[in-house]
């Protein structure tokens, strides 16, 4: 697995997305952390400056420049830990008094805090690392300035450990985010690149290959699970396809030859018109019956594939009975038998006028043909929990293990390709129910055959 | 009469040209729906044939915009596109009629001559038809010929009454299905010749001259002979 290709993976992707989340809302945190410590101590530390200003002052006005310095000289004895500083000038900048000996050259305003180091010329004997302090500076009256502060070291100190405890914070945030990414990507992926293995093995031409599944049931197992059953349908259809297209070119043949037969007739017999006008003839109705045929299985096809939108307008099954009755009744009157149709209620349904019709037609086709004279052609219609259709005859039937075979195109029953039509009927009559949802089957009517339709209403 | 032919394929609109010419109609040719679409909406043509999958302008667009154009010529579509669905489409676009390829020649030109036809037909109200010595009474719904009177399922009259409105014409099985039964479906059988054969019975089978022809390879035809 190539490292780009993983950073690719919409997993990687996506928990990269929450990765940055995560880091954002770490660092919002330790931001409020930071603002909290070392922000309240700064904080703290620029109050007491200010209060210690104010005291000062007030000092200054009660006891004047001897009084301040007292106090000044005072409060340095009490500061053990020497973190307070103060320095008082004289207008032109000689030093007075505090426990600074020079004015710290950052110092340049007289408003506002100042940050300065605590290094020479500012301290004379401080060893060890420089400290930063931070100050303000007070005004006394006639031009003499004093200087007080705060040796920030520790608060620095503090700072900076927190700011490193945010910075690592974030690194291991995102770094851990990152790491997390790539494994469950990884697993992701490797579960995909199975699926894109399979795939290949099919496409190469293994259609038997199928993707495992780890039996957890999860969104990968369901998607290969899925995809199976695709799989599973592709190739029961392309063992189909195998087969009609056998049998197309069997019984294509036959009708074929014929018409060849005809062709080289008509060449031999060139000079008599009669007879060539015969073959002609006949060799047109070759051709009409391959035309047929082929029309028929482009029709199945088409509606099989879902080329036709179901259908959704209402359609009279008694009207179609009727009519289907009606048309066929004269056939059936040359064969000397009896067509009745048995309509109880009106049934509609939703569906294809045409389609429907066609169905029919071929039901009583098949009846008729297959039926002797003097025999007995029924068309049920009844209301059920779906709309049912029924056509039953007195003719030669259909053996029960035929009877599932039936539908498939090309089918004859008996093996008996010599018969009229082309095996394509039940097949037609099947993808019409089906494409509307129904179901169509055989039964014994003893004799005879019964073939069963049942619609659903909606 | 003057008919444009617009299909892209060279050899299937050779054969029409061909035999439409030898049927005695004047045949121009497009090979593309735009310059079909030009030609129609310059030129005089009294019908269009017309081909659904063309290069450059579909058949239906085609058809739209000639209907548009306020061209009222019949149209007929010929196209491989043959199931109902496609049928209904095309006749909304403004088509007269639609055959599905591949088609038999006599087919086409018998609905050809009947969409022809039917753009001489007078809007008057016709109550009676007449053919030789058949007549037929469409408001009595009664039959007769030479005075006789002859009874009709009515089915079998409404068989009667359109080839009686079409008389002179070929009218093939197919046609006789979509106008008598209403119905675009394939028989597998002759179901239509039993039909008819029974009509015949009834108004040709006594009487001297008959009426009703089988035309071989095509269909039917209803016309007086001499």
């Amino acid at each position: 697995m190539k490292l780009t290709k993983l950073l690719r993976t919409s997993t990687f992707q996506l928990a990269l997305v929450y990765m940055t989340l995560f880091a954002s809302s770490v660092f919002i945190l330790l931001g409020f952390i930071y603002w909290a410590t070392a922000g309240y101590m700064a904080r703290q530390t620029d109050e007491t400056i200010q209060a210690e200003i104010q005291g000062l002052a007030e000092q200054y006005q009660r006891q004047g420049r001897e009084g301040l310095i007292s106090v000044i000289q005072e409060r340095i004895k009490k500061d053990l830990d020497d973190s307070s500083v103060y320095l008082f000038i004289s207008r032109t900048g000689e030093y007075q008094f505090g426990n600074l000996q020079a004015w710290p050259s950052e110092v340049e305003s007289d408003e506002g805090w100042i940050n300065f180091m605590l290094e020479p010329p500012v301290v004379a004997d401080r060893s060890g690392p420089h400290h930063l302090a931070r100050g303000r500076v007070f005004r006394v009256e006639g031009g003499m300035r004093l200087l007080v502060g705060r040796d920030v070291h520790d608060l620095m100190a503090v700072q900076e450990l927190v700011s490193r405890a945010l910075t690592w914070g974030m690194g291991i945030t995102i770094a851990l985010a990152f790491v997390g990414g790539l494994l469950m990507s990884r697993s992701t992926m490797r579960r995909i690149e199975s699926i894109n293995q399979t795939s290949r093995e099919i496409m190469k031409g293994d259609l038997s290959r199928r993707i495992p599944t780890r039996g957890s049931g999860d969104d990968f197992d369901q998607l290969a699970e899925n995809l199976n059953a695709m799989l599973d349908q592709i190739e029961v259809l392309m063992e189909g396809v195998r087969h009609v297209s056998n049998n197309i070119a069997h019984d294509l043949r036959t009708p074929l030859t014929r018409l060849r037969n005809r062709l080289e007739t008509m060449q031999n017999h060139i000079d008599e018109p009669i007879r060539q006008q015969e073959s002609v003839a006949q060799a047109l109705v070759e051709a009409d019956r391959i035309l047929q045929t082929f029309n028929a299985l482009l029709r199945i096809a088409r509606i099989e594939s879902g080329g036709f939108q179901r259908p959704t307008d209402k359609v009279s099954l008694k009207e179609l009975v009727d009519d289907a009755v009606e048309l066929y009744e004269a056939l059936a009157q040359d064969k000397h038998q009896e067509l009745r149709a048995d309509v109880r209620h009106d049934v509609q349904i939703p569906g294809d006028r045409d389609l429907l019709f066609q169905a029919l037609a071929n039901l009583l086709d098949n009846a008729i043909k297959y039926t002797p004279e003097h025999g007995c052609i029924r068309v049920w219609l009844d209301r059920g929990a779906q709309a049912r259709l029924v056509v039953s005859d007195t003719g030669v039937g259909v053996p029960s293990e035929e009877r599932g075979k039936v539908f498939e195109r090309f089918y004859r029953v008996g093996k008996d390709r010599s018969t009229l039509g082309n095996g394509l009927g039940l097949s037609l009559v099947k993808a019409v129910v089906e494409l509307h949802r129904g179901r169509v089957w055989l039964e014994e009517n003893d004799p005879g055959l019964r073939v069963i339709l049942e619609l659903p209403y909606s | 009469m003057r008919i444009l032919v617009v299909e892209d394929d060279r050899e299937v609109a050779d054969y029409l040209k061909n035999g439409l010419e030898e049927s005695g109609y004047t045949v121009d040719y497009a090979d593309n729906g735009q310059d079909g679409l030009y030609l129609a909406t310059s030129e005089a043509y009294d019908l269009l044939v017309v081909d659904r999958m063309l290069p450059k302008l579909e058949g239906l667009a085609l058809i739209k915009a000639l209907r548009a154009a306020g061209r009222q010529m019949p149209v007929l579509i010929l196209s491989a596109l043959g199931e109902v669905d496609d049928r209904v489409q095309g006749l909304r676009a403004g088509s007269d009629d639609y055959l599905t390829k591949p088609f038999s020649f006599s087919e086409l030109l018998a609905r050809i001559e009947a969409l022809m036809r039917r753009g001489h037909v007078s809007t008057d109200v016709v109550t009676e038809l007449r053919v030789a010595d058949l007549e037929m009474d469409l408001l009595a719904r009664t039959v007769r010929r030479a005075g006789q009177e002859i009874d009709l399922q009515p089915r079998e009259f409404r068989l009667l009454e359109y080839f009686m409105r079409h008389a002179g014409q070929v009218l093939t099985r197919t046609m006789l299905l979509e106008k008598v039964w209403d119905y675009h479906f394939d028989p597998q059988t002759n179901v239509i010749d039993v039909h008819v054969s029974r009509l015949r019975a009834k108004i040709d089978k006594n009487f001297e001259r008959p009426l009703i022809h089988t035309v071989r390879g095509a269909g039917y035809i209803l016309r007086e002979t001499d």
